[in-house]
């Protein structure tokens, strides 16, 4: 029986992890928020997984399973969360497709997983902190992806490979989430309530550490 | 004449609005776009996308004017202007203005004729617009 590919296993595995804390997220989002953040991205990916089975969502190669992703995301969870997710998706398989991206160039040294991932996972954080407008500090899901990102790009720099850089991010991911509790929110629907929302941990950190986690765990094998 | 497109989180809202501008600009075709795909609270950048080109072919190209409800709609906006052709995308603007009374504004310079930059001007103009009369001191009349 082959296996699944990475990609794909870690799409089950976020899948049901987003579906077991959906109420920790909602619960999450009704705080700062309205309310429907886990109800959303369970769909999202509930959706994700039957388009997998009937096969709309291609399972390989990676690039055209991580921009069917993104568009099913896109469609079915809404909000910001959806376009935010989504646009990530879409423009980490456009990051795998393009190669290197200077001027098409193929790589001249064939690359490892961890880079390949690590090109696919900055074209994911740059995209959503362009579409967002956002930095980190603002209370929102960069605060779990930026310093995932950067962590996994250190562990990939210093010749870790998939799973230590996977676990490196999730980490990273998890740390930021909690360090968003007592940060203002001036994005999103959290904006509104201003110093209300100091106190409480940011959902999009908080699915973004819990799909993160989900990556490491498929990585560790 | 130009078209309106409102686009927000409540399908239900939307509705209302689009029979109040009606009322003052029959004329003005006006889409909507409101509630996720799963016809709870939320956007949807296709719904969104189907209403901007709907809006653009009544409108007989001459442009659309975008009328939303909150700011995280913006982005769904945002992803649904990406998925058209540039002309078409070049033809539509977003206003700042809010929802209703832009609407309304909108709506009644579109029926009088208006380029696409009169009618996003007077939707934009509604942002700072006075509504409540000037003897109103602290919310309250005199």
């Amino acid at each position: 029986m082959t296996e699944e590919p990475l990609l794909v296993r870690w799409l089950r595995l976020a899948a049901a992890r987003v579906a077991a804390e959906r109420e920790r997220l909602t619960a999450l989002d009704a705080a700062i928020g309205d309310g429907d953040h886990g109800i959303n991205l369970d769909r999202g990916f509930a959706e994700l997984l039957h388009r997998l089975e009937v096969g709309t969502l291609p399972d390989a190669p990676s690039p055209a399973t991580l921009e069917a992703a993104g568009r099913a995301i896109m469609a079915t969870v809404g909000g910001s969360s959806g376009a935010l997710y989504g646009r990530g998706l879409q423009r980490a398989g456009a990051a795998l497709a393009a190669g290197d991206g200077d001027a098409g160039a193929p790589a001249i040294v064939p690359r490892s997983r961890a880079d390949r991932a690590l090109i696919a996972f900055d074209a994911a954080v740059e995209a959503i902190a362009a579409l967002g407008r956002a930095t980190t500090g603002e209370k929102t899901m960069l605060d779990a992806l930026v310093p995932a990102r950067d962590a996994f790009r250190r562990a990939v720099d210093s010749g870790g490979d998939l799973a230590a850089a996977t676990a490196a991010a999730a980490a990273a991911a998890a740390a930021g989430a909690e360090a968003t509790i007592p940060l203002l929110a001036t994005r999103g629907r959290a904006s509104y309530l201003g110093e209300r929302s100091i106190g409480h941990l940011d959902p999009g950190a908080a699915s973004s550490a819990i799909l993160l986690r989900a990556l490491a765990d498929v990585a560790a094998g | 004449m130009i078209a309106l497109a409102l686009v927000g989180h409540s399908a239900d809202l939307l509705a209302a609005l689009r029979a109040m501008v009606a009322q003052v600009a029959p004329a003005v075709p006006v889409t909507v776009a409101g509630g996720s795909a799963a016809g709870a609270l939320g956007t949807s950048s296709p719904a969104i996308e189907a209403a901007l080109r709907a809006a653009l072919a009544a409108s007989a190209g001459a442009g659309v004017v975008v009328l939303f409800d909150l700011g995280s709609a913006a982005m769904a906006l945002e992803m649904a202007l990406e998925a058209l052709p540039v002309t078409a995308r070049e033809r539509v603007r977003a206003s700042r203005g809010p929802l209703v009374e832009g609407a309304v504004a909108a709506a009644v310079e579109a029926a009088a004729g208006g380029s696409l930059e009169a009618v996003l001007a007077a939707a934009d103009a509604e942002r700072d617009a006075t509504k409540l009369p000037p003897d109103w001191l602290a919310g309250a009349p005199r």
